[in-house]
């Protein structure tokens, strides 16, 4: 028996008697910590979901409770920085997708959270490549689609996976953004990118409004709640960031003009066409979600291109990687693919590994836990058999929040 | 001289030189040569000449022949170019709504050969395709075996068999893509579609006996019918049938109608490979699989798995992998290779099912799939190994001319994106028309 099946049957049968409880000693032979240098000859304790130790093999006494594990290569486990995993389903069947509702053009109150199958094969297939935590909720395709969270890939329920329940709206601009309404709703979407901008802003001021009719001190003359502009208005004060899908050169500067206009926090979405207008991303600050490197190149994204993270990487502007949305097959991308062949095409291993794990969690927000291997940070880890990056290298367990999982290798 | 004419008359003259370069021996020296049908060359030579293989082997077993250019590419790999068995490059659509047999629709009057998709091809270090129409009906079309030549009209992309024909197959495909609303021409269930492609293949049967009854008296000849012809083709074993297939059942329905009517036929896509792997082994099948980065889509491909490779290998079939181009993009057709063993199926395996596995189910292994003296000049030069996502494809060789150049910007701009990407390419090509036919005229008409 080839020692790589071997190493899988323990790690099955580890899943199977792991409980959430279970400690853990991860033996790498090279840990990718993202705090620092890489480690040799490594060990990562775990202690009730939580990282105790990083830190040299040497000289450090794994506690007998721990269960342990060998692998070649240790990453923080992968974020997927913008997904719609267990939303959209693995069947494509109507009773699976629920990424997108097409009787509004704007409905930013739908919550990802209402949604999400925890238990859909996509997760479990997207953790069985190390994906740890995703972004995930309503998919570009209107106006503006809804929330997005971020959740662990526990494959549990969606509670018990929740590190943040509302973490962005979804906004499209450009042609995703136009006439994709469905019913009597059609009439009142938008048929062209400026309609679409200009009915953004209305929406916007309508929001500013609405708060400000809230403070009134007659109480009777306060309006009754709204959730779309509540929802908008965790916008405007930054509680929940607007994420905005562009991909055109021209639907980009759009979504940055728009910021400026309401002091909006912006993650930009997509890009294809940042290669066009880094400058401007650049000075704006914003972070970008890069489309997957290997997207589809038509109608918006015509003009994309597999070097554009290592463009990124060189101008400065912060950018992790998504799984994106498909609307056909495959019925999700996976992040590690994306991140790899980035990698091969002019970004580098370092880079490309930070945009799946530190740079992932910063532009959402959740650095302190996730996305660096640290005492006290979550343990979520990603473990190969290889560089991670290698089209022929294995994953061979995903550990989240302390749990190991060995639904491969794949 | 008007300064466009003078262009014009340098363009041509270039054109001239490069076909003139092919009577001079190229000798490519120092690489890795992976022959396919050979181990690997550590330090090798590949000689060509008027875009055939002359000579491969080890710098020490070839002598390079007098007067021949050498070119050093010590570093770098060379393999053959890359077949693709299953892709719908060059825009082309075939078989329209009217009905769900259309043997008699060609893809040949429909590809777009200024498509950039083919020159995105050409960067993935794919040198020939089946181009092919969809499976949206139990029988789509006449697909297109096509070498990716720098084209300037569809006919400069052709292979032509000894015959005179045009190489291509027909298409045909089962299970739910096929199946439609009932009330209308296309079958709304399994079985009707099998008892559909039954019918039309006796017709073909009585058609093609009522020809050989008439012995080409033309009163008793039949009246020409396009669509059985090329069912009569099929049945003769001059066209092979590319099938579309993913449920195991269906999968086995197309052996079932394979033994009844002994077409010679490839299974494509085949997600459920690994659950009827032993029964496509032992009808002698040859399998054109496509690797997806997860499984699902559709309720057929639900089971989809990457292991159908290794589990048709292991069963002893023949595999090969295809792009389906635009559903995976061709730029990455090697890392499908990569995916495969990944997924255990061997090295050697998995290169061959992107070379000369392919070539075997076009029919065309004759000329392409593997570096062998003799053979067409087709081959890549790789920057490393050919299964490493670090690996580039730094050019790609059809007949000995070089059609892809990752050091040249226009080049490069297809090989990874950008602006002006998805714009149709401009040919630039003149007066006499595409330096295949200045080739094949330096040639005595022979390619």
């Amino acid at each position: 028996m080839k020692p790589l099946t071997m190493f899988a049957i323990a790690l099955c049968a580890a899943a199977t008697a792991g409980a959430a409880t279970l400690s853990l000693a991860i033996h790498g032979e090279t840990i990718h910590t993202m705090v620092g240098p890489a480690i040799k000859d490594g060990l990562i304790l775990i202690r009730d979901g939580k990282i105790t130790y990083v830190g040299p093999a040497a000289g450090q006494i794994v506690p007998a409770d721990h269960q342990i594990i060998r692998a070649k290569v240790a990453t923080p486990g992968l974020i997927d920085a913008r997904s719609t995993v267990g939303l959209s389903g693995l069947l494509n069947q109507p009773q699976d997708q629920d990424m997108l509702e097409k009787s509004a053009p704007m409905q930013p109150e739908l919550r990802a959270i209402d949604a999400y199958n925890a238990r859909d094969p996509l997760v479990a297939w997207v953790r069985s490549f190390g994906v740890t935590t995703l972004n995930t909720g309503h998919a570009p395709g209107a106006l503006i689609s809804g929330q997005t969270m971020i959740i662990k890939t526990g494959g549990h329920s969606v509670e018990s996976d929740l590190v943040n329940p509302a973490a962005m709206i979804a906004v499209s601009l450009g042609s995703s953004g136009v006439i994709r309404a469905e019913g009597p709703a059609a009439a009142k979407s938008p048929g062209t990118r400026a309609k679409a901008v200009a009915m953004l802003r209305a929406e916007l001021i309508k929001a500013q409004e609405y708060a400000k009719k809230r403070e009134a001190k007659d109480e009777t003359k306060r309006p009754n709640r709204d959730l779309r502009l509540e929802a908008l208005l965790r916008g405007l004060d930054g509680t929940q960031r607007f994420l905005i899908t562009a991909h055109r050169q021209q639907d980009i500067l759009a979504a940055l003009r728009l910021a400026r206009e309401f002091s909006l926090d912006l993650v930009l979405d997509g890009c294809a066409e940042a290669h066009l207008v880094l400058a401007e991303i650049k000075a704006s600050g914003f972070p970008v979600i890069l489309h997957p490197t290997m997207a589809r190149a038509n109608e918006d994204s015509e003009n994309l291109a597999m070097d554009t993270a290592g463009k990124l990487a060189a101008a400065g502007i912060p950018f992790a990687f998504q799984s994106g949305y498909e609307s056909y097959v495959p019925k999700t991308r996976v992040v590690l693919f994306e991140a790899a062949v980035a990698a091969g095409k002019g970004l580098g291993f370092d880079r490309a590994l930070a945009g799946v794990t530190v740079d992932a969690a910063r532009i959402l927000g959740v650095a302190d836990r996730l996305g660096s291997l640290a005492p006290g940070k979550d343990a979520d880890l990603a473990l190969f058999d290889g560089d991670p990056f290698e089209y022929t290298t294995h994953a061979i367990g995903t550990v989240v929040n302390g749990r190991l999982f060995a639904d491969g290798p794949h | 001289m008007p300064s466009h004419i003078l262009a014009v008359a340098t363009a041509c003259l270039s054109l001239a030189v490069a076909a003139l370069a092919q009577e001079t021996p190229v000798a490519f020296t120092g690489a890795e040569i992976i022959p396919i049908t050979g181990e690997p060359i550590a330090n090798g030579v590949l000689v060509v000449q008027r875009g055939k293989i002359l000579a491969v082997g080890s710098v020490s077993s070839i002598t390079i022949p007098p007067g021949a250019e050498t070119r050093d590419v010590r570093g770098k790999v060379i393999m053959p170019g890359l077949v693709d068995s299953h892709s719908h490059i060059g825009g082309a659509q075939g078989a329209d709504g009217s009905s769900p047999i259309q043997p008699d629709v060609r893809v040949l009057d429909a590809v777009d050969v200024r498509h950039p998709s083919i020159q995105k091809a050409q960067a993935g270090g794919i040198t020939a395709a089946n181009v092919m129409p969809g499976s949206g009906h139990l029988i789509s079309g006449q697909t297109l075996y096509l070498k990716l030549r720098d084209g300037r009209v569809i006919d400069d992309l052709l292979i032509k068999l000894a015959d005179g024909t045009i190489a291509g197959g027909l298409k045909m495909a089962n299970g739910t893509n096929s199946i439609r609303t009932p009330g209308g021409p296309f079958p709304g269930s399994r079985a009707k579609s099998a008892a559909l492609v039954r019918e039309q293949y006796i017709k073909a049967q009585e058609y093609k006996s009522k020809i050989e009854r008439a012995k080409g008296d033309p009163e008793k000849l039949p009246a020409r019918d396009l669509s059985l012809e090329m069912l009569v083709e099929v049945l003769d074993g001059k066209r092979i049938v590319q099938h579309h297939t993913h449920r195991h059942d269906d999968i086995l329905t197309v052996l079932r109608l394979q033994k009844e009517f002994s077409f010679k036929v490839v299974l494509h896509h085949v997600s459920e490979a690994a659950k009827v792997a032993a029964e496509i082994a032992a009808a002698g099948v040859p399998s054109s699989i496509i690797i997806i980065d997860s499984p699902g889509g559709k309720l057929e491909a639900r089971d989809l798995t990457m292991e159908n490779c290794a589990a048709l290998e292991k069963a002893g079939a023949a595999v090969g992998l295809h792009t389906d181009d635009g559903v995976t993009d061709s730029r990455h057709f090697l890392r499908s290779a990569a995916l495969a063993v990944r997924a255990g199926m061997t090295r050697a395996g998995a290169l061959r099912a992107v070379t000369i596995a392919n070539a075997k189910m076009l029919g065309l292994d004759a000329r392409m799939g593997s570096l062998e003296p003799g053979k067409d000049a087709d081959f890549i030069v790789l920057s490393g190994d050919p299964l490493s996502v670090y690996t580039q494809v730094e050019q790609t060789w059809i007949e000995g001319m070089k059609v892809f150049d990752l050091s040249d910007s226009k080049d490069r701009l297809y090989a990874l994106g950008g602006a002006g990407a998805g714009d149709p390419r401009r040919v630039q090509l003149c007066c006499f028309g595409s330096a295949w036919d200045i080739i094949i005229a330096a040639n005595g008409g022979e390619k």
